[in-house]
């Protein structure tokens, strides 16, 4: 929501591209500023704290947005053609903005397999997941992994919000029915799996989309959150994770 | 025994002198506000119950309140003379309905409030007992988000169902008439009878949780909240009563909706409304968390000013805010039972940090 309202705002001055790479990093900085203000200083704080802690950060950032930007809705425009041009596909007419959509994901999913996987810095964090004290032991330097994983989930999220406003438009208080999606992926998805988590995240909006067939479109975001629900009361591990790996995490 | 009732006669002590204080000034217009505050009052004290003292966080208790108020909304002003039939009848012949004539002087025939409310509050449990055994499961983040999660739900379907008023919510809700011609109705007439039944609910509320504390079970309570692997070792059947507590204060929830509901004529989709749900936690977390009394002068301060409107648009960012703080510097909460002794030991170790709260 903050990556799509920024970029809404620059671009009024700016072009396109320009805009939406501020727009990525100053959300990045509030990224980093959040964790840095409200986490890095809690002594071992539990989960259940940083989790109401950030609902009540989510809550904050809100309300500013609202005072800041009002409730009116905004949108950026179409990367490339305009909202009633579209690119037939053999034979299918898909909107540009929704190739766009694809595109970048992949990218952001394949950016960040390469970078958990292969830099050593992405290897760090996936170990301060697994065990932190081990972590530390090992000269790891778990403070600056939390602030930056925060920095990095806002920049993706700052680059979804850019790249699906044009289609979804974008509100004040958009963010909190995605946050809540978002986190119904990861868990769907096991958490700390980006592939597995777009595999759930197809699964979970192919189930969303289809279920206006049978109930009514007011209940759509009912169905996500059932789902999760559903996940969370038979296998917390998520479909794609593994239970043995699930035990072992400290949440 | 007694000492216990102490603080609940000062407190009704405090409601009277609360309403002596308007009529002395001529600001009844107070006690409206004061009302409502004290029906979300009730839910405050039981959200208390299983935040402070079973150890498990609820963020949809929102969600509970809803579930009661639409209930009996919906019963008491679904009119029957559209749907003639054998159990229509039935229930006609049983006394559970009540005919009058709406603002139009058409006749409505619905079902009497009494019947609605148990309706209400036995849908309520039917639900606390359905998701309850396998969210307490849950621990850490999962809980949280899955009582958000029902409590969006919640709010899903009351915003998307036609026959609930969408959008709208359901008004026109008649008054709950109680025996001696009391009536639970917003009439300014009524006010003073309505502001001492809303806070005689309140009362009895709470003496009932304060007996429970220091019952068998308020001991089983807070042995789950402090070690839940040790509780269970010693026998404490631990998954019934945090079971049993979240059931309880659905219970609170759902009845404070019916109640403000009746009050209030109408209810609306915001009261399912997440930010409600968080404002409850809220109103807990700086009361104490494991402190009934310190929650429930919270929730009559905030909700009052709250409701009266002195936050203007900075509402939901007061209680946003008043969560946070609580968590990075009090995450037991704010006005704890220990925090005389705590500052005492604080004051008698470096007499210069004496500023605290």
């Amino acid at each position: 929501m903050l990556g799509g309202m920024t970029a809404v705002t620059l671009h009024q001055f700016l072009p396109l591209p320009l805009a939406i790479v501020l727009a990525v990093v100053l959300t990045m900085i509030v990224g980093a500023v959040i964790e840095i203000v409200f986490i890095r200083w809690l002594y071992k704080p539990s989960v259940l704290r940083m989790v109401i802690i950030t609902i009540g950060v989510s809550i904050l950032i809100r309300e500013i947005a609202l005072h800041i930007w009002g409730n009116a809705v905004r949108a950026l425009p179409y990367f490339t053609g305009s909202a009633i041009s579209s690119i037939n596909l053999g034979g299918v007419y898909v909107s540009s903005q929704v190739l766009w959509v694809v595109a970048i994901g992949a990218v952001a999913v394949a950016a960040l397999t390469a970078f958990f996987t292969m830099t050593m810095l992405g290897r760090q964090m996936r170990a301060c997941a697994a065990n932190r004290d081990a972590a530390r032991l090992c000269g790891i330097d778990t403070g600056n992994m939390v602030t930056l994983s925060f920095v990095l989930s806002a920049a993706i999220g700052a680059v979804g919000g850019c790249v699906v406003c044009p289609i979804t438009y974008v509100q004040y208080d958009s963010g909190t029915p995605l946050a809540i999606k978002g986190f119904t992926v990861a868990i769907l998805g096991g958490l700390g799996n980006s592939t597995a988590a777009v595999g759930a995240g197809m699964i979970l909006g192919i189930l969303e989309s289809f279920s206006i067939w049978v109930l009514p479109t007011a209940y759509k975001e009912a169905i996500s959150i059932a789902i999760l629900l559903a996940i969370l009361f038979v296998k917390p591990s998520g479909i794609f994770g593994s239970a043995e790996a699930a035990r072992l995490k400290e949440f | 025994m007694a000492r216990r009732y102490v603080p609940v006669a000062a407190f009704a002590g405090l409601i009277v002198a609360i309403q002596l204080a308007t009529l002395a000034t001529g600001t009844g217009y107070h006690l409206t506000q004061l009302t409502m505050t004290a029906y979300y009052s009730l839910v405050t004290v039981g959200l208390c119950m299983l935040i402070g003292y079973a150890g498990q966080i609820s963020l949809g208790h929102a969600g509970f309140f809803a579930v009661g108020g639409y209930v009996t909304a919906f019963l008491t002003t679904w009119n029957l003379n559209l749907h003639q039939g054998a159990f229509v009848s039935l229930l006609g012949n049983s006394g559970a309905l009540v005919s009058r004539t709406d603002l139009y002087g058409g006749s409505l025939l619905t079902i009497h409030p009494w019947p609605a409310c148990a309706a209400a509050i036995l849908l309520a449990v039917a639900i606390a007992y359905l998701v309850g055994g396998p969210v307490l499961k849950l621990k850490g983040h999962y809980l949280a988000m899955a009582t958000l999660g029902i409590g969006i739900i919640v709010y899903r379907i009351v915003l998307g169902t036609e026959f609930l008023g969408a959008a709208d919510g359901i008004s026109e809700v008649p008054g709950f008439p109680l025996p001696a011609g009391l009536v639970i109705t917003g009439d300014a007439a009524s006010r003073i009878p309505n502001y001492y039944l809303a806070w005689g609910l309140v009362i009895l509320g709470m003496v009932l949780l304060l007996n429970l504390i220091h019952s068998r079970v308020g001991r089983a309570l807070s042995a789950v909240h402090g070690a839940e692997d040790a509780a269970g070792a010693m026998g404490i059947p631990t998954a019934r009563y945090k079971l049993n507590v979240f059931v309880l204060s659905a219970v609170f929830a759902a009845m404070a909706g019916v109640f403000l509901t009746h009050y209030n004529g109408g209810i609306g989709p915001s009261e399912a409304g997440v930010m409600k749900s968080v404002r409850y936690v809220a109103i807990v977390a700086i009361g104490g968390m494991a402190n009934l009394w310190g929650s429930l002068s919270m929730s009559l301060v905030l909700n009052y000013l709250s409701l009266r409107g002195y936050f203007g648009t900075y509402d939901d960012t007061v209680f946003g805010v008043i969560l946070i703080l609580i968590m990075l510097f009090a995450p037991d909460g704010l006005l704890r039972r220990h925090l005389i002794s705590d500052l005492k030991r604080v004051v008698s170790r470096n007499p210069v940090e004496e500023e605290a709260p």
